[in-house]
Parts: C-alpha cells; structure tokens; sequence
C-alpha cells in the first residue's frame, strides 16, 4: 500500500512566459484515490497532463516509480502505456462503442480483444450497445463509453479530469461506484481532479487543494474536511469564494 | 439533336464491338490516370496531413503555394512540364534513365502528377485541420505512438481524405490541355479519351466525339461509385 507511485519535487510548468504550475512536493501513494480540488484554473488538468506524460515540466523533476524521472525527454511508450486519463468532455473516435474500447488493446497489439471488451462494456452496463455508433450516444453513455476503453488497457494509474461534469444523477453514481471498484478491486491508483467537493468526500483517500498552481494543502479527506489546516481550505470546502 | 443521338448509339456500337482504336486509347487513359493518381494520393496525403498536423515557420506560405496550385491552369502545368523535359530542357538535357522523354506516357503522368497533387493534399490538409484537436491528445493518453496517433486522426478524417483522391481523380481523367502539350496526341501511343475528343470535334466528326465523352463519363461514373463503395465498407472497424 505504501509504495509511491509519483513523486514531484519543484515541479513547474509554464507556457510561454506564464507559469501555471508549481508544485514543490507531491507524492502520490499506489492503491489510492488522490483527490484534487480547486476552481477552474487552478492548474488542475495541466497536472494531469504532466502526470500522463502527455507534456513535461518545464522545470523540476516528476519521478514515476523507480521506471522514470523527467528529464526534458518524453516517457518512452512502456512508462507512457501504464497510464490514462479520462477526460472531462470524451473525445470519441468516430466508429462504433466496440470499436472505440478496443482502440487502446488494438494499438497495443493485445490478443484477447473480444473478451476484454465484452467484459469491460459488460462492467460499464453498455454491452447492449457495442454494435452502436459512438456518435449517437447520450453524454452519459458517451463518458461511460471513456471511462471502459480506459479501464480495458488495466492501466496502473487511471487520471480523471472532471469524469462527471454535466453529468445527470443517475450517471454520476454510476460511474462513481465503477471507478470505487475499480480501485477496491484491482488496487487501481486513481488521481481524481475535480470541482466539485463532495464528490472528492464520497470517493477520495486524501485530497489535495490547488490554488493558483499551488498546492495549499494536502490531508487524508476526513481531515481536510472536518479539521482542515490551511484557511483557504475551510473556506473552499464550506463553498465559499478564494480567490 | 441529331448528333446526339447518332453519338449515343455509335457509343453504344463502339462498345459492343470492341474497336481496337477506341480500346487502345481507354487503355492509355485508364494507365495514365491511374498511375498518375496513386502518385498523387501516395505523396498527396501525408503532405496534406503533415500540413495539416504540425505548425512550423513559414506554414501559411506553403499553404498559400498549395491553394494556388488547386487552381493551377493545366496548360501552365503542361508548358512548364514540356520545357523541363524538351531535349535541350533543363532535365530533358540530363538524359538520365528516369526522367521521361517528350511525348510519352510517362511524361502526360509527370504534368498529372503536378496537377493533382495540391487538390490531394489540399484537401486532405482541410479534411485533417476539421479532426477535433482533442482527439490527438486523447489517443496519446491510451498509449498511441506518434504515428499510430496520426493514423488515428486520419482515419477521422476519411471522408475528407477520400473526397480529396476524388477530386484528384477527377481533375486526372478531364485533362486535356497538358497532356496534349506533353504527349502530343499521338495515335497509338499517347491518345487518351479528351485529347481524341479535341481531335474529333475539329475535324467535324461530332457523333464520334461524343461517343467518346460518353465512354469517358461512363467511366468516371463507374470509378466514382467504385470508390464508394470502398468508402462504405474499408473503413468499418
């Protein structure tokens, strides 16, 4: 349980002239559901994207087990395979709900296709539409559609950007209990960034507030929740405005 | 009217006999537009997605270059084309075994090549730039390489990629002005269907003309719905 999946010390990164991120310190334990909370612009999904190696710090170093530390060159293709993200709005490839699951085992050269799909869509409660065109589907199903060609490729780490922003009730507890399981049973690590507080109590082992690309504070969530020690924190999780 | 009907019915009797001229001069035709074509569409699509994919310094320039070569005259093409390759032409003079001679098939599929390249790549580029940005970032993250995630956009794309191989078809198979230039309309070795269509209408013999542009109609119809076909079922999962 205690192993550390991603370490980051004084992690940056900036675009052009403007920094969005700074993270001194970050560590993130295997087996966890890491909750990151902040208002938009925080910096949120550009950590992410530094945690999927889909960008590289601009300075810094963000180690990935003993398998990879940044040095300005990319991930190789093994380290950059045990990880995904779901994104807040799916990006579906334009062929059917089967199709687009096994994307990620076909490029990958997987001999069990079929079977993983099936189980997978099985997983997700979409085995009635495998034959269905990806474009037709309702948001819902659409980002349960993200969420199965993800989990199908058994990534080590799973990242969700906004997994159930506008989403309806119904889907959100859907997709909810899937990711809860998916971490209860396979010991998934999970990186969950989202807006919305309540769903980083229901799901997440320790949460972290960003601000401005920072990171204000970082808890087990019972404690940023009930006793948390930074103000900026009370403040956000009682809903009200920071700056 | 008379010349029409008269035309559709010397069609239909050039067809069923088989007149060695008229196949002869199909045959050229079909050789000189598909070799012309796979050219086109081999070098074609990856510019047009490379144009389409990356940003470099001096992009809008060649892009600019490649809207204008859309809409290149084809007898510029072909007097451009008969200069380089004439005998005391700058690569005619070169004598070297892989630059086409005046006056041959090869030389009416170089001014092709040059004709149909920019509207393959062109609209492959506009077809690729249409690809939600998001989807290169998205296939990355399930662990495409750079290339399989290229061929990943693509494969969005490939209703406008095989709308550009239609247009280049299409602009292949109705040249006629270059390859007169460039191949001369010679009888028996670079007469196609257009340039023997030209040849008919001025010495008068309209019904035979027109029997050749119906030949020449019936085949891009069969090709176009060919392609089609090829669009509807190559590119299921």
């Amino acid at each position: 349980m205690s192993d550390v999946v991603y370490r980051l010390e004084q992690v940056s990164k900036a675009y052009g002239s403007r920094e969005v991120l700074r993270v001194d310190f970050l560590k993130i334990q295997e087996g966890e559901i890491f909750g990151v909370v902040g208002p938009s612009g925080a910096g949120k999904s550009t950590l992410l994207r530094l945690l999927n190696f889909l960008e590289a710090p601009t300075s810094g170093q963000l180690h990935f087990r003993d398998s990879y530390s940044s040095n300005g060159s990319r991930a190789p293709l093994d380290v950059r395979r045990r990880v995904t993200t779901v994104f807040q709005r799916p990006v579906l490839l334009n062929t059917s709900v089967y199709g687009n699951v096994a994307y990620g085992l076909k490029i990958r050269g997987d001999k069990e296709v079929r079977r993983k799909v099936e189980a997978t869509l099985a997983q997700v409660g979409l085995s009635d539409l495998a034959r269905e065109q990806a474009r037709f589907l309702s948001g819902g199903e659409a980002q349960r559609v993200a969420l199965a060609r993800a989990m199908v490729i058994e990534p080590e780490v799973l990242l969700l950007d906004e997994p159930t922003a506008n989403l309806d009730p119904y889907n959100v507890s859907l997709i909810e209990n899937i990711v809860t399981e998916l971490n209860r049973e396979r010991g998934t690590t999970i990186v969950l960034v989202t807006h919305n507080v309540f769903q980083a109590k229901r799901l997440a082992h320790r949460v972290a507030l960003l601000l401005d690309g920072k990171v204000m504070e970082v808890a087990p969530v019972q404690e940023f929740f009930e006793a948390p020690r930074d103000p900026r924190t009370a403040a956000f999780v009682r809903g009200e405005m920071v700056y | 009217m008379d010349e029409m009907s008269s035309g559709l019915i010397q069609a239909i009797r050039l067809i069923i006999t088989r007149d060695p001229a008229l196949m002869q001069i199909v045959v050229v035709s079909l050789r000189v537009t598909g070799t012309a074509l796979l050219f086109s569409t081999l070098l074609g699509i990856p510019l047009g997605s490379w144009l389409g994919l990356t940003r470099f310094p001096g992009r809008r320039w060649v892009i600019a270059l490649l809207y204008t070569g859309m809409g290149f005259p084809p007898v510029v093409v072909g007097l451009f084309v008969y200069l380089m390759l004439s005998r005391s032409g700058p690569l005619g003079s070169l004598q070297l075994p892989f630059i086409p001679r005046l006056f041959t098939v090869n030389a009416m599929v170089v001014a092709q090549v040059i004709i149909s390249l920019p509207l393959v790549a062109g609209f492959t580029m506009a077809a690729v730039m249409g690809v939600d940005p998001n989807l290169r970032q998205q296939v990355l993250s399930l662990g495409a390489t750079n290339w399989q995630a290229t061929l990943a956009v693509l494969m969005e794309a490939r209703l406008g990629v095989i709308v550009s191989i239609i247009a280049g078809f299409g602009s292949i198979i109705s040249e006629v002005g270059a390859v007169m230039m460039v191949g001369g309309n010679i009888e028996g070795a670079t007469r196609v269907l257009t340039t023997a269509i030209v040849l008919e209408t001025s010495k008068g013999n309209f019904d035979l003309a027109l029997a050749l542009g119906i030949i020449l109609l019936s085949l891009s119809f069969l090709t176009n719905v060919m392609m089609l076909h090829l669009q509807g079922r190559a590119f299921e999962p």
